[in-house]
């Protein structure tokens, strides 16, 4: 006989069994606040009860690695006492739910994620994944996401300098909005969420506590029903310039020798923050719930504890020190309050007017939480991939075609986001959205790059979710290589379907080993990341996509290269050799084709020698532009270099690494990218000195891109025709 | 030289007006907070974008009752220069510092990239020695689109005070040119004194090779002409 109903533990989303388990560490029956906090604490999306027992296979060290896994961010060393702090965060549920709000929190969270570490924000990036753009509530989904990152991002004014869209029909009814916040700070001015010093006090600071987001952390560990527009109350509503003044007065803050410990109310709020931070301290923490800011009367422990108002952090300061942090967050107009007390009890303890409302052991809500192995099963064998089905080319031209898939949303420029977003303000943007395979955003105070390139190819990962989870990687690292950075750390966020169902378990296992195989490969840790789960609606879940977010490090900003030619007369080479599969390719879906069929071949250390490469060519100065051969294959990689600003064309003849035409022109594999150079037999003369193959393409020129194939002309047509396909698609598509 | 740079609470480009003036250009800058009443004796003042106070009343509404505003209208009155840059120059106009207002941009959306002004219209400390020149500087704003009574436009032109206007890579105005329905493709004014100057287009973002681009940088040295008495 439980004290709570099954109804009642049903809407918390708690299992039987996990309530007994509440039960059992207690000794007792929880009150109706404490079982809120273990519902939140227990929740899919804040104890990984589902991956941490995989998490623990990616590789979290490396050379580069001052902070790890299991922080606010992770942290990498940049050279010279500086650091770069970066971490990447799903807000799926919300988004689909309320996209605009949705979509401006989750810039939001990851932005105080990295600064509540000392970081000072530097870029924004977003991963965006939409569904069907015929789908009726698509193009208010679209708008409304890029309108929600665009006006917390230009507000906050923190440049959102790159990301992806992508459309599939899997995110019809789960879009995926994954946000990349980058920071730096100096080594020694690095802050942790730790709770330490038995006596020093606890304080809120930040916007007041409203009853927005309860329950946020349990809507976002649950699958969609058909009634999942009645979530909307359970959706936070973000205020940009609070968290401007909050990343002013924390860096301010953190300036001085104030703080024991710092970190952001996020998912589960108050709860979460105050007991992880105990958790690990090892400490104990009592809060006085009747002190927190409230935004309207009438507020209950139980909302105050679960509430997701945003803009909010937790900062335990060192006794004595407590009229200056008054004094310094006052001057921002921001709440500053103290609200509790480290302990040495071990206990997360709430007190209401005196009263304990909640008194549960740190060690209970984290450590203990469940832990589950759950079952797992790979799905039966995929059909292989009927070419035969495949059309042909009338006469053997395949303008029409090229010029077709340029204007799918997925392919398109996506001028018409980015557009939305100040990428430029802090004047450190070095490479535009657009402009190259990655971002590039000067280190302050140094003349360094940063390079960050955020992205997965979730049909790879539904065809072979180990070999897409390893392209990712290898993409990401191949896009940073491009523009002339050293890969140096990963963040990501995985996105599946629902745990409970052994396919999709298997599914996010096998991305796992697939993460961990091209991170060892390619040297490129893993410093911090997120799970969402249960991104599925009525039983029908997501593509697997593990989202990958890659930090690399050049030692010269401006020496960054770009995607497209830059000139007329040079030579253009492709480097590295794969044998390019129409399986799981944007053409493939373009002219329907079932999703079947092995997924691309791929070789981790041909990737890593291609990298190698690029960065010693580049260090050369060999490079004048590179781009990677990704989705849509050559033909659309060569018609992206055409169309910068010089607009120039070429004449290439494409390499019979295929059988076919439609596999030479569009087939996909990762490990191979377009180089233009002003001294062709320097870049062969290293290339072959590093066994990685070369393929002469052509040379710049002209107004018209033209590639033949065994000697046959299959594609000519006016950059401009191209480019115009290129430049409408997405707007065509959505507006 | 020293350039005060008004820090409202949401300002977002203080920090780039300061980088450029003393990092890029090696002269003093530093911010100026809106709740004090002292510039420092400054000679010039920058009135930086972003979004004041949230900007979510009108642009730049509240910010034009901030305590500093009485200092910078006063700066402006003995004929210091002042210059306002995209929320800057939204704040000049709810000061009354200059004419007119900005709207919402035609279509309805924030827009960032680079576009083409023609310097033109009487000299000011901004542009002195630079009209004629198309500068290829980046906009980012959603409130950009410049209004006025008919009278206003008309005195505007009649008087040279429209010194920023919207034109194509070539010069030309155009509808394609005009980003955001600025009435008469204005992108910047200047006052009757010719001393207080608005914008949306923000130099600073241009003004250092690094960032491909230094057009931005000829408005900050003919700031610094001015200010060094050249113009006179």
């Amino acid at each position: 006989m439980t004290a709570w109903s099954a109804e009642i533990l049903k809407r918390h989303g708690l299992t039987g069994e996990e309530y007994a388990r509440i039960e059992r560490v207690l000794g007792r029956v929880p009150s109706w606040p404490e079982l809120g906090v273990f519902s939140v604490l227990w929740s899919e999306h804040c104890s990984y009860k589902s991956s941490r027992v995989h998490l623990r296979r990616l590789p979290v060290r490396g050379r580069l690695v001052i902070q790890g896994p299991g922080e606010n961010a992770g942290v990498i060393d940049a050279g010279e006492g500086h650091t770069v702090i970066f971490k990447m965060e799903s807000h799926n549920h919300p988004s689909f739910i309320e996209p605009k709000q949705g979509a401006a929190t989750g810039v939001g969270g990851i932005l105080r994620d990295v600064f509540t570490m000392g970081a000072r924000p530097i870029a924004l990036l977003d991963a965006l994944r939409f569904g069907d753009p015929a789908h009726p509530r698509m193009a208010h989904l679209v708008k409304g996401v890029v309108h929600g990152v665009g006006s917390y991002g230009n507000c906050v004014g923190v440049p959102t300098v790159g990301g992806d869209v992508v459309f599939d029909p899997c995110y019809d009814g789960n879009i995926l909005v994954n946000a990349m916040a980058v920071g730096v700070a100096r080594a020694d001015r690095i802050f942790l969420g730790r709770a330490e010093g038995v006596g020093n006090p606890v304080f809120y600071v930040g916007s007041k506590t409203g009853r927005d987001g309860i329950h946020g952390a349990t809507m976002a560990s649950e699958e969609f029903g058909a009634q999942s527009e009645e979530k909307r109350p359970n959706v936070q509503v973000g205020d940009p310039f609070i968290e401007k003044l909050l990343i002013e007065a924390c860096l301010e803050v953190m300036s001085e020798d104030l703080l024991v410990g710092i970190q952001d109310m996020g998912a589960a709020g108050l709860t979460s923050s105050s007991a992880e931070m105990a958790a690990r301290s090892g400490s104990g923490i009592v809060l006085h719930l009747d002190r927190v800011p409230m935004r309207e009367t009438g507020m209950t422990p139980y909302e105050l504890l679960l509430s997701e108002s945003q803009e909010r952090m937790l900062m335990v300061c060192a006794r004595g020190r407590e009229a200056r942090l008054i004094e310094l967050v006052s001057r921002w107009g921001l709440d500053v309050c103290e609200i509790g007390v480290v302990t040495d009890s071990g206990h997360f303890v709430g007190t209401w007017h005196g009263e304990t409302v909640v008194d549960i052991p740190v060690s209970a809500l984290v450590d203990d939480a469940p832990k589950y192995e759950r079952p797992m099963a790979p799905p039966p064998p995929s059909p292989p991939l009927d070419l035969d089905a495949f059309p042909q080319a009338a006469g053997g031209d395949w303008t029409p075609t090229l010029s077709g898939l340029l204007s799918r949303p997925s392919l398109a420029s996506k001028r018409w986001v980015y557009r939305q977003y100040d990428h430029m303000v802090r004047t450190g943007t070095v490479i535009r959205p657009g402009e190259g395979d990655a971002a590039v955003v000067r280190l302050p105070e140094t003349p360094r790059g940063v390079a960050i390139s955020v992205g997965c190819n979730g049909r790879m990962c539904a065809l072979s979710p180990r070999r897409g989870a390893s392209m990712a990687v290898a993409e990401a690292a191949v896009n940073v290589a491009c523009v002339g950075a050293r890969p140096a750390a990963i963040t990501d966020c995985l996105n599946f379907a629902s745990p409970e169902r052994p396919a999709v378990m298997w599914a996010f296992s096998e991305a796992i080993d697939g993460l961990a195989l091209a991170c060892e490969a390619l040297d490129t840790p893993v410093v911090s990341g997120n799970v969402s789960f249960y991104n599925e609606t009525e039983g029908r879940g997501i593509h697997p996509t593990p989202m990958v977010g890659l930090v690399g490090l050049m030692p010269e900003a401006a020496r960054a290269v770009g995607l497209a030619f830059p000139e007329a007369g040079l030579d253009v080479l492709l480097l590295g050799r794969v044998r390019p599969a129409l399986a799981g390719s944007e053409y493939a879906a373009a002219v329907g084709a079932p999703l079947c069929g092995d997924a691309p071949e791929l070789d981790l250390g041909a990737v890593s020698g291609l990298v190698e490469v690029l960065l010693a060519l580049h260090a050369e100065g060999l490079v004048a532009s590179a781009h990677d051969v990704a989705e849509g294959g050559l033909a659309v990689a060569l018609a992206e270099c055409t169309f910068g600003d010089a607009a120039v064309g070429l004449n290439a003849a494409a390499p019979e690494h295929a059988e076919r035409a439609d596999e030479a022109l569009f087939g996909e594999g990762t490990g191979r990218v377009i180089v233009s150079t002003r001294d062709r037999a320097a870049v062969e003369r290293l290339c072959l000195g590093s066994g990685v193959p070369v393929w002469p393409l052509g040379r710049t020129g002209g107004q018209r891109l033209k590639i033949t194939l065994a000697g046959r002309s299959v594609v000519d047509a006016a950059v401009a025709d191209l480019r115009e396909s290129w430049a409408t698609g997405f707007a065509g598509a959505i507006e | 030289m020293r350039f005060a740079v008004i820090s409202f609470p949401g300002s977002n480009c203080d920090d780039d007006c300061v980088r450029v003036v003393h990092e890029v250009l090696g002269h003093e800058a530093y911010k100026v907070r809106h709740d004090v009443h002292e510039l420092a004796r400054p000679d010039v003042v920058l009135v930086p974008g972003g979004f004041s106070f949230g900007d979510y009343l009108r642009c730049g509404a509240i910010a034009r009752f901030s305590p500093v505003m009485t200092d910078v209208a006063a700066f402006a009155g003995r004929g210091g220069p002042v210059v306002g840059i995209c929320n800057g120059f939204q704040i000049l106009t709810e000061a009354g510092l200059l004419p007119g207002a900005l709207r919402r941009n035609v279509g309805l959306s924030f827009i960032c990239e680079d576009r083409h002004v023609a310097v033109e219209g009487r000299s000011t400390p901004l542009t002195h020695g630079l009209r004629g020149a198309v500068l290829r500087i980046p906009i980012a704003h959603n409130e950009g689109n410049y209004t006025a009574d008919e009278e206003t436009l008309a005195r505007l032109e009649g008087e040279g005070r429209v010194v920023f206007r919207y034109v194509g890579p070539d010069g030309r105005r155009s509808p394609e040119a005009n980003p955001n329905g600025a009435a008469s493709d204005i992108a910047g004014i200047c006052n009757e004194q010719g001393n207080v100057v608005g914008l949306m287009p923000h130099p600073e973002r241009c003004a250092e090779p690094l960032l491909g681009n230094t057009d931005g940088r000829r408005l900050f040295e003919a700031l610094l002409t001015a200010a060094d008495g050249g113009m006179r």
